[in-house]
Parts: structure tokens; C-alpha cells; sequence
């Protein structure tokens, strides 16, 4: 079954991580996404730039600088997986919670999944992961 | 969970990501700013021990507001009574009654706080090295000696330098109402300049990293500023000029610590997710149609971003900008910057007619004597360029500057071999 999991965290708190302290978490999450590779779990995943970035089109003529909303933890990226059940989403949850503690993750099922289509979406990989 | 509570790490970056909105929030309670200052230290210290025990709060900023506050009235309520203070645990409850007042502290709520708290520190009466030493110090929370390294200077020296600071902007009159739109479009002009002070301080540092984090600490409160004015076309450009200035660091800076011009800098080193941001940053600034100083230099760095290498530069396209620049901040050092780009497009002739009129102007600024040296340089007229270059390292204030023209000079005078090419 597919799922994804969306991380939130408090954006800026995030940035003001020490580079220390950045390259620690992301270095701790990348085993856990290696490990979710090897076991062939791991869908498509990003890293979102901040929400300071974001543009939100309420109406073909509204369109508003920031996010959908403004909430106490922003969205910060989110990853596809493929597992049996809730029990084992959970179980990976856990895992990116346990190298990435100050986040949140939201764990909801998918519906509809519609591949990668784009030509060249193979090389694509932003350096950040 | 239990590797968090334990890290002192984490604890650090929500008290340093608080700080901005939960001592400005204070600041409005009690009107001072050393009380404002000594309220959230102790709740600081009331944080490290009390979050490691208890977990973190769902919202630290209001925490530490309501805990600096109580902290400080229990100070006074002691001083006049002598009355024995509640025990930590109970004022570090916040599931009673302060539960409402927490719900209602949203971001929005800090809008006007900070940046009054970054204005006070932006106080025109103010010099500029006074007011960074500020917005360093109560902003950032950065330490006095971290702030002294970063300046060299004695931490005796800064210290003095706060304290100064400090002393005349008591004297001076902020008000504490909610600033109307008028005031707040100068404060935040004012903020924005002292931010990009800030930046430029740590960018012409070089490679000492004590230097070099005052550009990651103007980043921060760029976007800080950025996330409680969402709608501001000149914030976007100012944070975005920053990150794509800040994305070349890496390829700044050779082995030996000397200057790397741009058109040598290795672009694969440049940080893409800092240029990213850049970039979209000012696609939003853009859709306002509210050009302004910081978007133009903004998108003149972005044009240089998009080339992936030196020879692709789109000149056409930073004449167009600068020629923008100069009709909103004409300057004889914008025309210079315009001119560099104008010989690219039209020769070196050209390039000099546009500079010949800013001799006076620039005759002690040693980049116009390198400019022009280049120009003579590249028309064959290799004595009048080598007496620019002369002057142009005797003019230079650093011995990075002159080492800088003197690699920028060994590099022309390479090109113009006969043999070369």
C-alpha cells in the first residue's frame, strides 16, 4: 500500500540549526532513507525551500504570497512509501522520527498515485537530500 | 522522543528561534529594554532546566513570554514584599488559565514587535556600528565576545560599544503604539539596511568564519523579517540579493584564502538550494510590480546565477538592470558596475566613455582605477593601464583589495600576451 508522509517542523527553528546540527540530522536521515532504499520502500521524497517561498491561489484572480495557512509547524517536505499496512508506515515514521526528532510526521494514505512521467525525472536530484 | 530531551542542541535553536518575538513581546509589556533583556534570560534559564524534564511546549515563544514576564513581576512583587515565590513546576504549568492567552500568540501577533524591537536597534540617531553591534546582541543573542571576534575587537571594546548604544537609544523616543503604515515602511526601509550592513560585513570578510556567520545571521533575520511581512516585494529582493551572494561562498575563497573572481569561480561549487531560493523569492517579488533597489540587485545577481559559466553571462540583460539601478539609486559606483557590463556588450571603448565622467567622484575608490585599467588594458594601451593599476593598489584599503587587483592584473596581463588565445 502507498502512503505518504508528510514531516513538519518549525521552520524557524530549522533554520537557525547550526550547520553542525543540520549536517548531523540530515546525515542520520540519510541512513534510514538508504536502508528504506535497500528494502524498496522508498517512493518519491522532497524537501520543500520555506513556506516564505510559497504562493497560494485561493481563486483564479487571488493569489497570495506564503502558504495554504499559517500553523505552528510548516510543512517541510514529505515521501511516498510502499508498505503492508499502517503498523509498518508507523514503523518507518518511527525510524525518520528517531534521526530527525523535532519533526512531525503525518502519515496519510494514498488514494491516487500517479508515477513520474516527466522525460529526464531519472537525473533529477536536488543536492539538499 | 528521549534523544531530544537529552540534546541540548535542540533546546539552543528553539531558544535562539524564539528569541526575536518572545524578548520584543517583552519589550512592549514592560517598555524597557533591560528588563525586557533580563526577563527572558531567566526564563531561558528556567527552560533548560524545566523542558529537558517536562519535554518541550507546544509553543515555546509564548512560554518563554509568559515565564519572562511572571519571572520579572515575581522580581518585583519580591523586592517589595518578601514574599516567597511559587515553586518552578507551577509556573511552568501552562495547562490553567494561561492556556487561552497561549492559543491567541500567533505569528501575526509579533508583527509589529519585532520589527519595533529591530527599528530600536536601527535607531537613526545610531551609527551604523553601533547599531549591528545591537541588532547582533538583543536580536540574535549572540554573545559579546562572539560579536567582538566577528568585529575584531577587544570584547572590552564591544562591550563599551553595546553599553554606548544601549545608553542613547534610552534616551530616544520609540513609540510603543501600533505603527501606522507610514512608520512602518520607513522602519522597515531602516531594518532592511542595517540587515544588508550586517550581511556585507561578514561577506567581505573572507574566509574567517567568525566573519563569515554574520551572513548566515542576516540570512536568519531576512527571514525572520520575511515571514512576518509576507507581502513585501523590496524584503523578498533583500533576502533573496543575500542568497545568492552567500550561494558562491564556496567558490569564493581559494586554498590560500585569496579572492577568486567571478569569472574564475568554479560554478559547480556555487549552493543550488540557496540560488533556488533565491530565485523564487524574487518571482515573487516580481509579481508586485513594486520595483525597487533590492529586486533590481537581486536579479542582477540571479542573471549571474543562471549562467553556468562565466562566458554564458547574459549582459544584455545586467545593462538593462543597472540601468534600472541607476534611475532609483544613481550613483557614480552603480554607472561604474553598468560599465563592466556595457564593455562586455560594446567593447572597451565604450566602457570607458561611460567611466570618464566619474574620475572626481571615484578618484580615491580603487575598483574605478581597476576597471579602467582593464579597459586600456584590453585597447592595446598597456602605460596608461599599468599606471591605473598602480593607483589602483595603492588606493586599496586591504591587503586582500590589493592582492585581489594584483591577481585580477597578473590574469589581464596574461590575456594580453601575443601569444595567448
Amino acid at each position: 500500500m502507498l502512503y505518504t508522509l508528510l514531516c513538519y517542523n518549525k521552520e524557524d527553528v530549522v533554520w537557525s540549526w547550526s550547520k553542525a546540527e543540520d549536517e548531523a540530522v540530515m546525515s542520520r536521515l540519510n541512513v534510514v532513507h538508504e536502508k528504506l532504499v535497500q528494502e524498496g520502500k522508498l517512493g518519491p521524497a522532497l524537501r520543500l525551500l520555506p513556506t516564505t517561498t510559497a504562493t497560494t491561489l485561493r481563486a483564479p484572480d487571488m493569489v497570495i504570497d506564503g502558504p495554504f495557512a499559517e500553523t505552528k509547524e510548516q510543512l517541510l517536505g514529505f515521501y511516498v512509501i510502499d508498505v503492508p499496512d499502517l503498523e509498518a508506515a508507523l514503523d518507518v515514521a518511527r525510524q525518520l522520527s528517531a534521526a530527525n526528532p523535532t519533526s512531525v510526521y503525518e502519515i496519510r494514505p494514498i488514494a491516487l498515485y500517479v508515477p513520474e512521467s516527466r522525460p529526464n525525472a531519472s537525473k533529477d536530484r536536488v543536492k539538499a537530500y | 522522543m528521549s534523544q531530544v530531551i537529552h540534546d541540548p542542541d535542540w533546546i539552543n535553536s528553539a531558544l535562539t528561534a524564539a528569541r526575536p518575538q518572545a524578548v520584543s513581546a517583552l519589550l512592549r509589556y514592560f517598555r524597557d529594554m533591560d528588563t525586557a533583556e533580563e526577563a527572558y534570560q531567566e526564563a531561558c534559564l528556567r527552560a533548560l532546566k524545566n523542558w529537558p524534564r517536562n519535554g518541550p511546549p507546544r509553543d515555546p515563544v509564548a512560554w518563554l513570554i509568559l515565564v519572562g514576564r511572571n519571572a520579572a513581576l515575581d522580581g518585583t512583587r519580591k523586592r517589595s514584599r518578601d514574599v516567597t515565590l511559587p515553586p518552578d513546576e507551577l509556573i511552568s504549568d501552562l495547562t490553567d488559565a494561561e492556556a487561552p492567552l497561549v492559543e491567541r500568540l500567533d505569528d501575526s501577533h509579533y508583527r509589529d514587535d519585532v520589527l519595533r524591537l529591530l527599528f530600536i536597534c536601527c535607531h537613526p540617531d545610531l551609527p551604523a556600528t553601533q547599531q549591528v553591534a545591537l541588532a547582533l546582541r538583543i536580536v540574535s543573542g549572540l554573545s559579546v565576545a562572539q560579536i567582538a571576534r566577528a568585529f575584531l575587537v577587544s570584547d572590552a571594546a564591544m562591550e563599551q560599544r553595546i553599553t554606548r548604544a544601549k545608553a542613547r537609544i534610552a534616551k530616544a523616543d520609540v513609540p510603543f503604539d501600533a505603527p501606522g503604515p507610514i512608520e512602518r515602511s520607513e522602519r522597515l526601509t531602516a531594518v532592511a539596511t542595517m540587515i544588508y550592513l550586517l550581511f556585507n560585513e561578514g561577506y567581505t570578510a573572507g574566509g574567517d568564519p567568525a566573519r563569515a556567520s554574520l551572513c548566515d545571521e542576516a540570512i536568519r533575520l531576512a527571514r525572520l523579517l520575511l515571514r512576518l511581512f509576507q507581502t513585501e516585494p523590496e524584503i523578498m529582493g533583500l533576502t533573496a540579493l543575500m542568497l545568492l551572494q552567500q550561494s558562491r561562498l564556496p567558490a569564493r575563497f581559494d586554498q590560500n584564502g585569496e579572492v577568486v573572481l567571478l569569472e574564475d569561480q568554479d560554478r559547480a561549487l556555487w549552493n543550488a538550494n540557496l540560488i533556488n531560493e533565491g530565485i523564487a523569492l524574487l518571482d515573487k517579488a516580481m509579481r508586485h510590480n513594486q520595483p525597487g533597489a533590492y529586486q533590481v540587485q537581486a536579479a542582477i545577481a540571479a542573471t549571474h546565477a543562471r549562467a553556468a559559466q562565466f562566458s554564458e553571462t547574459d549582459w544584455a540583460g545586467i545593462d538593462a538592470l543597472y540601468a534600472a539601478l541607476e534611475r532609483m539609486q544613481p550613483s557614480p559606483v552603480v554607472t561604474l558596475n553598468r560599465a563592466v557590463a556595457v564593455a562586455k556588450l560594446h567593447g572597451p571603448s565604450a566602457g570607458l566613455s561611460m567611466i570618464a565622467p566619474l574620475e572626481k567622484a571615484l578618484s580615491g575608490y580603487f575598483h574605478y582605477f581597476g576597471a579602467r585599467g582593464a579597459f586600456l588594458l584590453q585597447l592595446g594601451r598597456i602605460e596608461e593601464a599599468r599606471t591605473d593599476f598602480d593607483r589602483a593598489i595603492a588606493l586599496a584599503g586591504t591587503p586582500a583589495q590589493a592582492a585581489h587587483i594584483r591577481n585580477h592584473l597578473d590574469r589581464l596581463l596574461q590575456d594580453a600576451k601575443p601569444n595567448a588565445k
